[in-house]
């Protein structure tokens, strides 16, 4: 017999989520992005209870999980960077950039610093491609970055 | 909701039955039916396009049909693109070529593309001249691999019957339906995309650690060897090859109308005497029956379906009717894990091929006068949840399992192989006694609606004391999802419920829980058609005939047993007045008889 624990509130606030879309297995993804807004980001336990709740497999809610870049089982930073890897982004360099972050705050892409002051993210186009290559902190935007940039943007939030 | 969808798409169906139109396949003026897939009417007609991903049990309405793989594509004239046959509804005047220059190109790149992420590990691959990635790779005639990109790897997972190798998966996605339309398990899904997507489990855990019942029904779908059975002929040779050891083989009941398939035969070939006269060429010490176990397996079940209902004739409410069938251990998985709050519902008798084990290692042992540690006890079954089955704790005294090994139909021709034995010349011979002799009622076990017609021979003539005289109960059998019959105990109608896959069981044990079924008894099988249809048996690459013809030939044996009844078979009489004394008694309730346990996932509140 496998267990779960979750404190009182949290499981609360899932099932009070999963009924306001009437528990239907349709709108697994709606809850996912309910609870994602709740608790920041989904792990396994969550999951769990949401599949319960909305009486889907918990194999089911994972793949849902994983297929959409927005959902993250690993809790966001304080400071959540996104580097667009939108083709105009990516052609004036993203990439340099986005190795300039991953080397600077030594962790990978779609995680988050010991400290759990930034994570790592990367996204496609936001739209402002006449500052590309263009990255997000938090709402912020900065266009037209280098690699040589990138320790300083990182440094104003340290 | 599923139900509600069901009946739609049958209306439209109805709708559109008989509505016929002219289509040209290579070449060919067709008349086809309207709402009928490209694949399907050129099948009819004797062409044969290639699939690769598609997954059809026509008998039990099973389609996997995600379009993905490609390889199935057609040129339609007009069309800018190459259809996939599968996933494209024919249309009035459409003119299609299933094997232009065009397609033929394309199909072979795709297959190239396939086989660039696939391991070149078919020398030592289970899988290899069963693989359908294989033949295909050999029916277009590749030769060489121009791709060189990245491969994906992954972990591979070792379960206690199923091995998942994930780097050979293809996405064909057949695994996923199976696990989730057909049995409603939900152990699998594909997760990821692009070129990381893959079917996994719930946090690409441990199959042990999903609520996987191991009845192996992926493996059977599998296209490649992505999916197969934990091996284990090494350690049945090794056993054999230990002087120390008396090694007693026993065999199920759908494995003989399904062996001789591996060997060429037409399926439904009835091989019971060749199959025993293998295993004793092998080197088996004892050459048993599982049958004669089944037979044992309806006295106590029979027995205890007729102490519940005359109990609850008797007034007593607490009684818990349906009794459910126990024979089945992907079924009990299953429960187990779905139906925490029923676990007091179904029969308590092990399975068949348990009880043959509680019976070698403490009767027979007894009798030949050796230890239960240096008899070792092999099954022979078309099941890969057997192989976890025979692990269970509860199986064990002091660590020694009741069954030691338990392997499966294509585990046994592969022995058959490895010993270089000519199966089709091979003569028959007969099990050994007293452990291997067996009723009809025992053979049926292996088809869906059998245990119960079993239990039924016999549970009527002792609830009625009168002689049966018509010991075949049609109206128990079929290959439908879903069945149910009344039969008439001289008066007393008893509801009868019969279920073959889990989805099927879902729906009869959803209505059982709320009280809404007036059942005495239950059967549910995991596999389509029963244990004939086995996730250990010949491969049957979806083509549901062969189900049907080992279904045929299950009833066949069966008419051709000079006894029929369980209750009449001498040696099961022998062994009550020998050693158990009654069904039910007290030396049967400690042997052949187990309990359940709640292996659910729970929410718990942080303390």
């Amino acid at each position: 017999m496998a267990k779960i624990k979750l404190s009182e509130d949290k499981i609360n606030k899932i099932k009070e989520i999963c009924s306001s879309f009437g528990n239907k297995p349709s709108e697994v993804i709606n809850v996912l992005h309910k609870v994602q807004g709740e608790f920041g980001y989904l792990p396994a336990e969550l999951q769990d209870v949401i599949a319960q709740e909305m009486k889907v497999s918990a194999a089911h809610v994972y793949g849902i999980v994983t297929f959409y870049s927005f959902f993250t089982m690993t809790p966001k930073g304080e400071h959540p960077i996104s580097v667009c890897m939108g083709t105009a982004c990516y052609v004036r360099g993203a990439e340099k950039v986005l190795d300039e972050f991953k080397r600077e705050l030594k962790i990978g892409v779609g995680e988050t610093t010991p400290d759990g002051k930034f994570s790592l993210n990367c996204l496609r186009c936001v739209g402002a491609c006449g500052l590309a290559p263009v990255v997000l902190i938090g709402d912020k935007v900065y266009g037209r970055l280098t690699p040589d940039g990138v320790k300083d943007i990182i440094n104003e939030y340290r | 909701m599923q139900l509600a969808y069901a009946n739609y798409l049958l209306t439209i169906k109805e709708k559109t039955e008989m509505e016929m139109i002219n289509i040209i396949i290579d070449n060919k003026p067709v008349k086809a039916e309207k709402g009928q897939t490209i694949l399907k009417v050129a099948r009819e007609i004797g062409i044969d396009i290639p699939t690769l991903c598609y997954y059809e049990l026509d008998g039990v309405n099973l389609e996997n049909r995600p379009g993905g793989c490609r390889v199935c594509v057609v040129e339609i004239e007009g069309r800018r693109n190459l259809a996939p046959a599968c996933a494209t509804e024919v249309m009035e005047g459409m003119n299609i070529k299933t094997h232009s220059l065009r397609v033929v190109n394309a199909r072979r790149t795709v297959v190239e593309l396939i086989l660039s992420d696939h391991p070149a590990d078919c020398l030592v691959c289970s899988k290899s001249g069963k693989c359908e990635l294989q033949s295909l790779a050999q029916r277009l005639g590749i030769r060489e691999i121009p791709y060189q990109g990245a491969q994906s790897t992954y972990r591979k997972d070792m379960s206690p019957a199923i091995i998942r190798d994930i780097d050979k998966c293809i996405m064909c996605r057949r695994c996923e339906t199976v696990c989730n339309v057909w049995q409603t398990v939900g152990a699998l899904s594909a997760i990821n995309r692009g070129f990381e997507a893959v079917v996994a489990t719930a946090y690409e855990q441990d199959l042990v650690k999903s609520p996987c019942t191991y009845c192996g029904q992926c493996i059977a779908a599998c296209p490649v060897g992505a999916l197969s059975e934990v091996d284990q002929t090494r350690q049945v040779i090794t056993a054999i090859s230990d002087p120390t050891k008396t090694v007693i083989v026993q065999t199920a009941p759908a494995v003989r109308v399904a062996l001789g398939e591996e060997f060429g035969m037409e399926p439904g070939t009835i091989v019971t005497g060749k199959m025993a006269a293998v295993l004793r060429t092998i080197g088996f010490d004892y050459v048993f029956d599982t049958d004669f176990a089944a037979d044992l397996t309806i006295m106590e079940e029979g027995t205890e379906l007729l102490n519940r209902i005359s109990k609850f004739m008797a007034g007593d409410k607490t009684v818990k009717l349906p009794i459910l069938t126990s024979c089945c251990p992907g079924w009990v998985n299953f429960f187990e894990y779905n139906y925490p709050d029923m676990l007091d519902v179904p029969s308590t008798a092990k399975s068949p091929m348990q009880m043959f084990g509680a019976v070698a290692k403490n009767y027979w042992a007894d009798k030949l006068g050796i230890k239960r540690e240096d008899m070792v006890v092999v099954s022979i079954m078309p099941c890969v949840a057997k192989k976890f089955e025979c692990q269970r704790d509860e199986f064990k005294v002091d660590g020694n399992p009741d069954v030691d090994f338990a392997l499966t139909t294509r585990e046994l021709a592969e022995l058959v192989r490895q010993f270089n034995i000519d199966f089709n010349a091979i003569e028959e011979q007969d099990f050994d006694q007293p452990l291997g002799e067996s009723t009809g009622a025992a053979v049926i076990f292996g088809a869906t609606g059998g245990v119960i017609e079993a239990a039924t021979r016999t549970a009527y003539e002792l609830f009625t004391g009168k002689k049966l005289e018509k010991v075949d109960f049609t109206e128990l059998r079929g290959l439908e999802g879903i069945r149910s019959a009344t039969v008439d105990f001289n008066g007393t109608p008893i509801n009868i419920g019969i279920a073959h896959g889990l989805a099927n069981a879902r729906q009869l044990l959803d209505q059982v829980r709320e009280g809404k079924t007036n059942f005495h008894a239950i059967e549910v099988m995991a596999c389509p058609g029963g244990c004939i249809g086995g996730a250990g048996q010949p491969f049957h690459h979806g083509d549901f005939d062969i189900i049907r013809k080992r279904h045929a030939a299950i009833y066949r044996e069966d008419a051709g047993k000079p006894i029929r009844k369980s209750h009449e078979n001498p040696f099961i009489q022998a062994l009550y007045k020998d050693w158990l004394g009654e069904p039910c008694g007290e030396l049967s309730h400690h042997l052949l008889h187990t309990h359940y346990f709640d292996k659910s996932k729970h929410i718990e509140i942080e303390g």
